[in-house]
């Protein structure tokens, strides 16, 4: 297959394909699935990132 | 492609860099009125800027080189890097990760378990351990953008490359490439995938497509063991008669040095491609297109090191997991899965193929005529991929590829600085040493860390041997698997484990990690066990095969992460539970109990 002989090495050509066409279709499918929602939580952990970031 | 206009091209890639971050530092100026006015950074960005930080010319130069030595046996990394890397990592690990990030107002990875587990010792231990060995995998990127610049301007050798890439590196980490600025991440990531995608096409062109690529790589060793026979009566002529057949190549081998043997090599690649053959097939070879001999020397170090050291250590990486709580929203890591696993795919699979089919291209007569690792300088796995691309592709290519690895080293050497630098200021000085939060001295202690960090990583970048980098790379994402792993996913998903489970996780998964590689472990199956070898004048504790394994050549993560992951399981059990209230706290339970003040005041602390 695809002018390799090994198993092994045949199969890993298509797991590598398939594993990301498997990331693909997760991202399309949950696409608009979980909140969007900004909590008072990440704001508040965004400002302290800012100003961590800033004094660097 | 001229120095000049070479150097044109990096000076004007510089130029755009930093005009893009200082346009990206304006406007998002304050993430969070940014946040709340709702805008969203685009999940593509997201994507990109993880998969920057994650692969790097480490990825794309070393084990590029390391894939044209070990053969496509290589790929089940590809597959790991997806699957673990992106899958993986980003639906079970980068939800709970941003979640408990913001929850606990953690801002680094040692903070994150420090936090969770009510810790200062977890913390400060988790930074020293990134302060001390995180150097060693950014010498590895650092090398490798070095190797590059090397390969390509015949007039610069290896020292000034790593002086020119030290100098730009650190041009672009004061002049604010510590902030993840996504304006830049994405010029980076984006032109990581142009390069990579117009050189798997290359490659692949250049060798008729596809399958028959892939068969000339699987008849090659066979074409090479045909060409050596048709060699062995000019060999016979200059060999002693004593000498017989079977041993004329292991004679060739030893008298090199030899007037006539060295004429020979100069003039029959084939010899020396037979050479290195034979050498590989030693160490358990079977050719490019087969995985090594079961059990040899190659076997280990590939399974062992390189796949799983690499391919499940990338989990625990300081740097990444501090990614997902930059994210705005768990929607937005749903869908940067889909952009993240193209990136990967192209990145490591065509750096992994591409330095598989560099093989075939060098072994054809009109380009010398010798297999990859007989035609680099000193037989340098390191140089094989910076050679190919300024041999077989278009001289305009070298100048996009230099951009390419740029931008590789760029966007992961300044998050591995910004990691050091933070696990020196924040997590050991001023919750290690101190035990305090908003020290003044802290800044001053962070921005010295960057510094130190970048001086210890140029020296060692200088000092390793040749031919280190995916060795390198692979050393410490083991060590951060087998030191924070059980940890790290004990506290996303395990409410019952405890802090003492996970100190004693910590520190068995180090000091297993630490005593394998200094007392057992031959590195690359290649490099004595370095204090064995200085204490015991023995290259390591375990010569011989115990329970038909042998060890000297597993990687430690196979023996430490076990070990951790043990202990952390029994100590958590064997210890009393976490308060309810702050386990409660670290999943943000909807919980009627009164809610907790900051976590720094909240939790108890060893």
């Amino acid at each position: 297959m695809l002018g390799l002989s090994d198993f092994w090495i045949w199969s890993v050509y298509l797991l590598c394909l398939l594993s990301t066409l498997l990331c693909v279709i997760y991202g399309m499918i949950n696409w608009n699935r979980d909140s969007n929602e900004v909590t008072p939580k990440d704001r508040q952990w965004e400002q302290d990132e800012d100003r961590l970031e800033d004094q660097l | 492609m001229s120095p000049m206009v070479l150097t044109i091209i990096v000076v004007v890639y510089l130029g755009v860099v930093g005009y893009l971050g200082f346009l990206g530092y304006q406007q998002t100026r304050n993430s969070s009125d940014y946040l709340v006015a709702g805008r969203k950074s685009h999940p593509f960005v997201m994507a990109l800027s993880y998969g920057a930080t994650f692969i790097s010319t480490s990825a794309i130069v070393g084990f590029g080189g390391a894939a044209a030595v070990f053969g496509m046996g290589l790929l089940w990394l590809v597959f790991l890097n997806i699957f673990v890397g992106i899958f993986i990592a980003f639906v079970f690990f980068g939800k709970r990760t941003r979640r408990m990030g913001h929850t606990l107002d953690a801002h680094t990875f040692p903070e994150l378990l420090g936090r969770r587990f009510g810790s200062r010792f977890l913390q400060a231990s988790a930074g020293l351990i990134i302060m001390v060995f995180m150097p060693l995998y950014a010498a590895a990127v650092l090398i490798g953008a070095a190797r590059f610049i090397e390969s390509t301007f015949v007039s610069v050798d290896f020292n000034v490359a790593v002086a020119i890439i030290s100098i730009l590196i650190a041009s672009y980490v004061f002049f604010g490439g510590l902030k993840g600025v996504m304006f830049t991440d994405a010029l980076q990531g984006s032109l990581m995938l142009l390069g990579m995608i117009i050189l798997i096409v290359f490659a692949y062109s250049r060798l008729g497509g596809v399958s028959e690529a892939h068969q000339r790589l699987e008849a090659l060793p066979a074409t090479i063991e045909a060409q050596y026979q048709a060699l062995v009566p000019e060999l016979r002529a200059i060999a002693p008669d004593s000498v017989a057949d079977a041993a004329l190549l292991d004679w060739v081998g030893e008298n090199r040095a030899l007037p006539a043997v060295e004429a020979l090599l100069a003039a029959r690649p084939e010899l020396s491609n037979k050479l290195v053959l034979a050498g590989l097939e030693k160490g358990g070879f079977r050719g490019w297109t087969r995985m090594p001999a079961t059990g040899s020397r190659m076997f280990y170090v590939l399974i062992t090191s390189i796949i799983m050291g690499v391919g499940i250590g990338v989990l625990a990486q300081p740097q990444l997991a501090v990614r997902f709580m930059t994210v705005k929203s768990g929607c937005e890591l749903n869908r940067a899965v889909l952009a993240g696993g193209i990136f990967i795919l192209f990145m490591t699979g065509t750096a992994f193929i591409v330095g598989n089919l560099s093989n075939v291209w060098f072994a054809m007569p009109e380009h010398g005529g010798r297999i990859a690792l007989a035609a680099v300088p000193g037989g340098n796995p390191d140089l094989i991929m910076p050679e190919f691309i300024n041999q077989a592709l278009p001289r305009w290519f070298g100048g996009l590829f230099m951009l390419t690895l740029l931008s590789a080293a760029m966007s992961t050497l300044s998050s591995q600085f910004h990691a050091m630098g933070t696990a020196i200021g924040r997590d050991f000085f001023e919750r290690g040493m101190l035990g305090a939060v908003g020290h003044r001295r802290t800044v001053l202690i962070t921005r010295l860390g960057v510094i130190v960090s970048l001086v210890v990583t140029v020296t060692l970048a200088y000092k390793l041997p040749a031919g280190i980098i995916a060795t390198a790379t692979a050393i410490f994402f083991g060590l951060c698997a087998s030191s924070f792993l059980p940890s790290y996913i004990g506290g996303l998903y395990w409410r019952r484990m405890t802090r003492a489970g996970a100190v004693a996780s910590l520190c068995a998964g180090f000091g297993v990690s630490f005593f394998w590689l200094m007392f057992v472990q031959n590195v690359n199956g290649r490099f004595p066990a370095l204090l064995a070898q200085a204490w015991l004048d023995r290259p390591t504790l375990l010569p011989d095969a115990i329970l038909g394994i042998q060890w000297n050549f597993v990687e430690s993560l196979f023996v430490a992460l076990p070990v951790s992951a043990l202990v952390a399981v029994i100590v958590s059990l064997l210890t009393r539970p976490e308060s309810p209230a702050h386990v409660a706290f670290c999943f943000d339970d909807p919980s009627p109990a009164p809610p907790m003040p900051r976590p720094e005041r909240a939790v108890a602390e060893v």
